[in-house]
């Protein structure tokens, strides 16, 4: 049944909110299927190895790896990537605005897969001691801060903590 | 890099997926989780010529709790749902225990606890663990199912006792035993980062408070995750003193095969086993206590 032409699958998937028909290659994998198929680049690619997380996105609400999934895998499942986060230019997500305020990012490469890794437990995340934020950050590589600010913008967002 | 052309397939069923492995056996691979998979593809290491994604296959996930208190676990059941099972806490402790030191939150949404079995990587928690509860995996394949015990299980490096046309469908863990403790111990550069050496432990005592059996499993010292069968039995029939443990640690030391590599010499694995051993051992004894 295989001949020497890539496969190509037909695939049926929600990204942000929106349904998307498309066709992929067999190999493709999903960071290139948003990148290049969907323009949506806010999601990077560092290390295709699945040890920086700058890739990081929400499949099925859950915080995974792109770089570790075939687009194919994506027919019939949700994936939210960072462009989901903001309303609009103007209004950021209160996370993103918390990562401005506190000076949480300098490149910025590896700003989309950690809010990625962190929007869906927030509440839970910015309420935990520093170690344990840390912990939490375990899994996206940082290049440049040093981390220190990127824990004061979540520590930022504590519920249980009068803001000052 | 990118990964190789491949056939992609995404059976609805453990029969579907192994008539397809049963037809393409040689050229073809499982994808469970796909993280250590996709990697491997992604940098070349690995080009099935064919993919059967048994990520649809529902039947293969859940975790059930038998009415001896055993437990049966798909083979694709997620390691972060494994990590919050409370079946899991209760039943086999030292599982739940080992889970938080795979990788990150991240890859553990998508591992699987088969997938790492499978795998056979000398340096991953879960084989070691395996070994030391005394698991059985069930494997399907053309000429019907078999039980595999753990420890018949691991070969050498990434080798397992899988024919290339059977699959791993679930894994029995017996419920851990009264008046028995366990702990998990591993030394990594930075959590999530595989471990330099660790050690998973499971002991049991009689009831004039003697251990009546006790089982140690290693992780990163070996080719192959592997039990310490000497330093186990040199506990049973101790009152596991802190003598005893060092006794066993000594034992332990002994019996591995480490290698050196860019992370740690084999010098420095051994002293790392001697040092996990002798803290896994009083850990899970003092477990024992705290359990009345
Ligand atoms: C950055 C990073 C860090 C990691 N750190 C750790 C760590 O610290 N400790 C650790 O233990 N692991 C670690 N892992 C690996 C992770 O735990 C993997 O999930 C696991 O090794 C493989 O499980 P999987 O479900 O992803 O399997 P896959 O990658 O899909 O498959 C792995 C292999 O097993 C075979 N296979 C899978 N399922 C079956 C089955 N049911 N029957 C037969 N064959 C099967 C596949 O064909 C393949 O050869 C890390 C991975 C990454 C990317
Ligand atoms: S690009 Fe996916 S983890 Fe680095
Ligand atoms: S801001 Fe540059 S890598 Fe994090």
């Amino acid at each position: 049944m295989s001949d020497n032409d890539p496969q190509r699958i037909a695939i049926e998937t929600r990204v942000n909110g929106t349904s998307v028909h498309a066709e992929v290659e067999s190999r493709t994998l999903l960071t290139d299927f948003l990148r290049q198929d969907l323009r949506l680049t806010g999601t990077n690619v560092g290390c295709e190895h699945g040890v920086c997380g700058a890739c990081t996105v929400l499949f099925d609400g859950e915080p995974v790896r792109a770089c570790l999934i075939f687009a194919v895998q994506a027919n019939g499942h949700t994936i939210e990537t960072v462009e989901s986060l903001a309303n609009s230019e103007e209004e950021l997500h209160p996370l993103q605005e918390a990562f401005r305020e506190a000076h949480a990012l300098q490149c910025g490469f590896c700003t989309p897969g950690i809010l990625m890794s962190l929007a869906p437990d927030l509440d839970e995340i910015a309420a935990l001691d520093e170690d344990a934020i840390r912990e939490r950050l375990s899994g996206n590589l940082c290049r440049c801060t040093g981390y220190q600010h990127i824990v004061d913008a979540i520590q930022s967002m504590n519920p249980e903590a009068d803001g000052d | 890099m990118k990964p190789p052309v491949f056939e992609y397939h995404a059976p609805g069923s453990t029969d579907e997926a192994l008539a397809l492995l049963g037809e393409h056996a040689w050229e073809a691979k499982i994808l469970a989780g796909g993280q250590s998979l996709v990697p491997a593809m992604n940098f070349r290491l690995a080009s099935p010529a064919i993919l059967i994604d048994i990520n649809g296959v529902d039947e293969l996930s859940g975790i059930e709790t038998a009415a001896d208190g055993s437990l049966r676990i798909g083979a694709m059941t997620r390691q972060n749902v494994v990590e919050s099972s409370d079946q899991v806490r209760a039943a086999a402790p030292l599982l739940h225990k080992a889970m938080p030191w795979i990788a990150h939150p991240q890859i553990r949404a998508r591992g699987t606890l088969g997938g790492s079995i499978a795998h056979a990587d000398p340096a991953a928690e879960l084989p070691a663990v395996m070994l030391a509860l005394g698991a059985e995996f069930h494997a399907r394949g053309p000429s019907g199912e078999r039980a595999i015990p753990a420890d018949e299980f691991f070969f050498g490096l990434l080798m397992t006792a899988l024919a290339p046309d059977e699959m791993l469908t679930a894994i029995s863990i017996p419920a851990q035993a009264p008046r028995s403790g366990t702990a998990f111990v591993e030394f990594a550069r930075r959590h999530g980062d595989y471990a330099l050496a660790g050690v998973a432990v499971t002991l049991t005592l009689g009831s004039d408070g003697t251990c009546e059996s006790a089982a140690l499993g290693l992780l990163s010292v070996s080719e192959a995750p592997m039990l310490a069968v000497q330093a186990a039995s040199a506990l049973v029939g101790t009152a596991v003193e802190l003598s005893d443990a060092e006794g066993a640690a000594e034992l332990a030391a002994g019996e591995i095969d480490p290698t050196g590599d860019l992370h740690a010499s084999a010098d420095y694995r051994r002293h790392l086993v001697r040092v996990l051993v002798r803290r896994a051992v009083v850990e899970a004894r003092a477990g024992i206590e705290d359990r009345g």
